[in-house]
């Protein structure tokens, strides 16, 4: 038996009610190597530490298939208590911390060293008292190691967020028996000083044989402190490398390429202009989590365009600052004219309207009908469906245009259901995207901003609505900004495809171009300079 | 058949049906026990104009997404200062009536205004904040009652000369000026046509409003926030003009009340009188997220003609008056009920 290893993950797979997240993952971390998991949003990383940390959730949704191995022996992980007392430290996304508790007290919570009082003789260690003064110097040991030097006495309200992180982690490395800790995206809410102090806080963890298992989509990190990288997607291992074989852009090109088998989309008789229709310059958007940096983009009339990018680099905060739903900065000139920021009515008065991606939170009123929901935004904005009430100066809904308007987008777009005035949340996703659609169609829009169309529609939906908003680019001569985080469907559907990095654009590549310069964009080098 | 039965109960929801049928056994007890049942019918359809238009006030604020309007006490005040004005100068008859609407209509509209926006400021809370708001204005305007500086000898304390007294009548030729306009008696209701008139005025105005661009766009607004912004509405524009909306018709509702009622009642009374009216519509099948002109007509039907039947039935077979307490257990045993539901049943 090979006691080489801390873990050994050996092939595991997960499904959830008949989607599989996880096939037959395998990956294996030794003492004192920092192993780091890549992959996109999705791609079953946090499924896997659920399962390593015996996450209820796993266990309610029928358990997992594979075996994990700690020490060289075989493990069953049935909570997140057998997970703590097999020497698994876990750090994670959201803390789990008391905020209202000390800085020792947190670290040491529900592990408190004890001393015998003569309660405790009648009652059970239950009543024993806390040894303050043990508590506090294991906490100081602790912080030392990864070098904090606050009070542990100190409360933890109103502590930086980037203190709470370490907090975490100086809790899970007093753990004593502490072999394996996980990280997941540890870095995400830190500052860039913050996080290069983890990274060699880490560093110093793992020289003293502790391993360390670290999940991240911020590539950069990985190839600093990584001794081996694991690249999952779509819940499959795509390679395991040391780092020392391997470079950013070839990691990234694996998170994200797929196996690309499509025809040419050259077409003949399509007349892209080369006049722009929208220049979006120096665009700042503060929607949280998709945060715009100063983003330059030209958009030519009768192209789609695709805008992509790992999540959280700003591609859905450019479609959300253009119509003006989060506060934003720059300058739009849309069709030589210029659209005041931060007003969506002047944004869907001048003609552009968009698909949301929260198609369930903004694009739709779910408990309104399908006839509602694709008649009433357009009443709004362009004041169609009106009829005046005999000779007063009032207008009301013209409920029997809407009605045959709604049976026209129907059966138009194929929609799925047993009459126009069927509410929206009964429907399946790929029927809601068709009302949305619809929506937008009958805004009549002259620019037509997609985000996310297929984010959590079933294949056969998927092709029809992007077929849908083919045809209405290439019938109607609308021009489309599509955004996706799946870069196969911008390159199926795309003349050009922008790729954002950390707000900014960071080059404009032809559909056709090499996975390998999609990766270089991705992590943020290169590409053919913005206009 | 058994189907349409399912649909039937469906339609209406099971609260209104057992209210529907405990009134119908109320009626037949009473005219087991040779109860006056048309005079019964008569007093509940005066209940109902009188109500009515208080109730349908919840309306906008709930489709505005402001929640049922706990603080329709504001608009209330609004009524009272418009009766106060009209009999200060003795108006008399309809130009009294409609001089009484007309300023609680703009004091309700401007007092709703800055009510909406401190609603605006307390997202999530309303109802809770509105309960206080309407507390407190209640509480300081009996300040205001003693000090205002009406002159008449009718409305003053007779000793001291100063300061509203605790209730005012309103004189003849405006009291019950709507109640007998067109009366008419029918296999012996009496039918009080300009009360209900009234009412049914109320009502087209809002189902015409909720059919208009702004309507919808404020249904909209409250529904889905983020919808209605992606549409380019403004939100927190069309919350206020809910409020303003709310409390402009409270105030009128409470002149339309008073003059049924026969008197102006001040000071603490006007402070639980939100009460009944959001238990009305929710009776109606109305929750804190959707209300329809429907549920606010069927709500005073079925609320205000439970509370007339109800006295004179149990009095009869029980010794005591217990139409107060009946009154309390029933609206306060419904805002419970409703606001532990999220969506409203029935049509």
């Amino acid at each position: 038996m090979d006691n080489n290893w801390v873990l050994q993950v050996k092939n595991v797979s997960k499904e959830y009610g008949g989607n599989s997240v996880l096939r037959d993952v395998s990956l294996s971390v030794k003492p004192g190597e920092i192993h780091a998991l890549v992959g996109e949003n999705g791609a079953g990383k946090s499924t896997l530490m659920n399962i390593l940390f015996g996450m209820p959730v796993i266990h309610e949704t029928g358990g997992f298939t594979g075996e994990v191995w700690l020490k060289g022996k075989k493990a069953e992980i049935e909570s997140p208590k057998k997970a703590m007392e097999a020497g698994i430290g876990m750090v994670h996304q959201e803390f789990m911390l008391l905020p209202g508790f000390s800085v020792a007290e947190n670290v040491k919570l529900n592990r408190e060293p004890t001393k015998p009082n003569w309660f405790s003789g009648v009652s059970g260690n239950k009543l024993e008292t806390l040894d303050l003064q043990k508590m506090g110097s294991d906490t100081r040991r602790a912080l030392d190691k990864i070098e904090m030097d606050i009070d542990e006495w100190l409360p933890l309200v109103g502590m930086p967020v980037g203190y709470r992180q370490f907090i975490e982690i100086a809790r899970e490395i007093d753990k004593a028996d502490l072999s394996l800790l996980v990280l997941d995206e540890p870095t995400a809410v830190l500052t860039e000083t913050e996080a290069s102090r983890l990274l060699s806080v880490l560093k110093k963890l793992a020289e003293s044989g502790i391993g360390v298992l670290f999940i991240s989509h911020r590539l950069e990190e990985v190839c600093e402190i990584a001794d081996t990288v694991t690249v999952l997607r779509d819940g499959e291992v795509i390679a395991t490398m040391p780092k020392t074989e391997t470079k950013l852009e070839a990691i990234a090109e694996m998170m994200v390429g797929r196996k690309i088998s499509r025809s040419k989309t050259a077409e003949s008789g399509r007349a892209i202009d080369e006049g722009n229709i929208l220049e979006i310059r120096d665009l700042y958007v503060d929607m949280p989590g998709e945060y715009v940096n100063g983003a330059n983009l030209t958009v030519r009339r009768g192209e789609i365009l695709g805008i992509g990018g790992l999540a959280g680099h700003g591609k859905l905060g450019i479609a959300n600052g253009i119509m003006g739903l989060y506060p934003s900065s720059g300058t739009l000139i849309f069709d030589g004219g210029e659209i005041p920021l931060n007003n969506a009515q002047a944004s869907l008065e001048a003609g552009l309207v968009s698909l949301s991606e929260d198609r369930r939170g903004v694009g739709l009123l779910l408990d309104e009908s399908i006839e509602d929901n694709i008649a009433l935004a357009s009443m709004i904005s362009r004041k169609k469906f009106l009829k005046r009430v005999g000779p007063l100066p009032v207008s009301v809904l013209d409920r029997k245009a809407i009605r045959e308007h709604a049976n026209k987008m129907i059966s138009l777009l194929e929609i799925k259901c047993t009459g126009p005035e069927q509410s929206v949340r009964r429907l399946s996703g790929g029927n809601q995207q068709k009302v949305c659609v619809a929506k937008a169609i009958t805004m009549e829009p002259r620019l037509l901003l997609v985000s996310e169309p297929t984010r959590g529609i079933d294949v056969g939906a998927k092709e029809r609505v992007l077929s849908m908003i083919k045809s209405l680019n290439r019938e109607n001569g609308i021009t489309v900004v599509m955004i996706s985080s799946e870069l196969q469907e911008l390159r199926s559907m795309c003349d050009r495809i922008a790729i954002m990095y950390k707000g900014r654009i960071c080059g404009i590549l032809d559909p056709d171009a090499p996975d390998a310069e999609f990766g270089f964009c991705m992590a943020g080098k290169g590409g053919i300079p913005s206009d | 058949m058994i189907d349409s039965f399912k649909q039937l109960i469906n339609k209406i929801g099971l609260p209104r049906l057992t209210i529907i049928l405990f009134l119908v056994a109320l009626l037949i007890i009473a005219s087991v026990n040779r109860l006056p049942t048309s005079m019964l019918l008569s007093n509940s359809l005066v209940r109902i104009g009188m109500n009515g238009v208080m109730v349908l006030a919840m309306v906008p604020s709930v489709q505005s997404g402001a929640g049922l309007n706990f603080g329709l006490s504001i608009g209330i005040i609004a009524g009272l200062i418009g009766m106060l004005v009209v009999m200060e100068f003795e108006l008399m008859g309809f130009l009294g009536l409609i001089t009484a609407l007309l300023i609680a209509c703009v004091l309700g509209a401007a007092a709703g205004y800055l009510y909406g926006l401190i609603l605006n400021k307390v997202r999530g809370q309303e109802m809770m904040i509105g309960t206080y708001a309407g507390f407190s204005i209640v509480s300081g305007m009996c300040m205001f009652w003693l000090l205002a500086p009406f002159k008449n000898p009718e409305m003053i304390w007779v000793v001291g000369g100063k300061g509203l007294r605790m209730t005012l009548a309103v004189n003849d030729s405006l009291a019950k000026i709507l109640d007998n306009l067109w009366k008419f008696k029918i296999l012996g209701v009496e039918i009080p046509v300009g009360l209900l008139l009234a009412f049914a005025l109320a009502c087209l105005f809002l189902e015409v409003f909720f059919r208009s661009r702004l309507g919808v766009s404020m249904k909209i607004a409250g529904a889905n926030p983020a919808f209605a912004t992606s549409c380019g509405v403004n939100v927190d524009k069309m919350r206020v003009l809910g409020t303003v909306l709310s409390t402009a018709l409270g105030a009128m509702g409470m002149v339309i009340y008073c003059q049924s009622f026969g008197y102006v009642q001040l000071y603490m009374a006007p402070l639980m009188m939100s009460f009944p009216a959001v238990a009305a519509v929710l009776i109606g099948g109305a929750s804190a997220r959707k209300a329809t002109v429907w549920n606010a007509v069927l709500g005073t039907a079925l609320f205000q003609t439970l509370l007339t039947i109800s006295l004179p039935v149990t009095r009869s077979m029980i010794q005591g008056d217990i139409s107060e307490v009946a009154k309390t257990i029933i609206s306060n045993t419904m805002i419970l009920y409703a606001l532990t539901r999220k969506e409203g049943d029935g049509e």
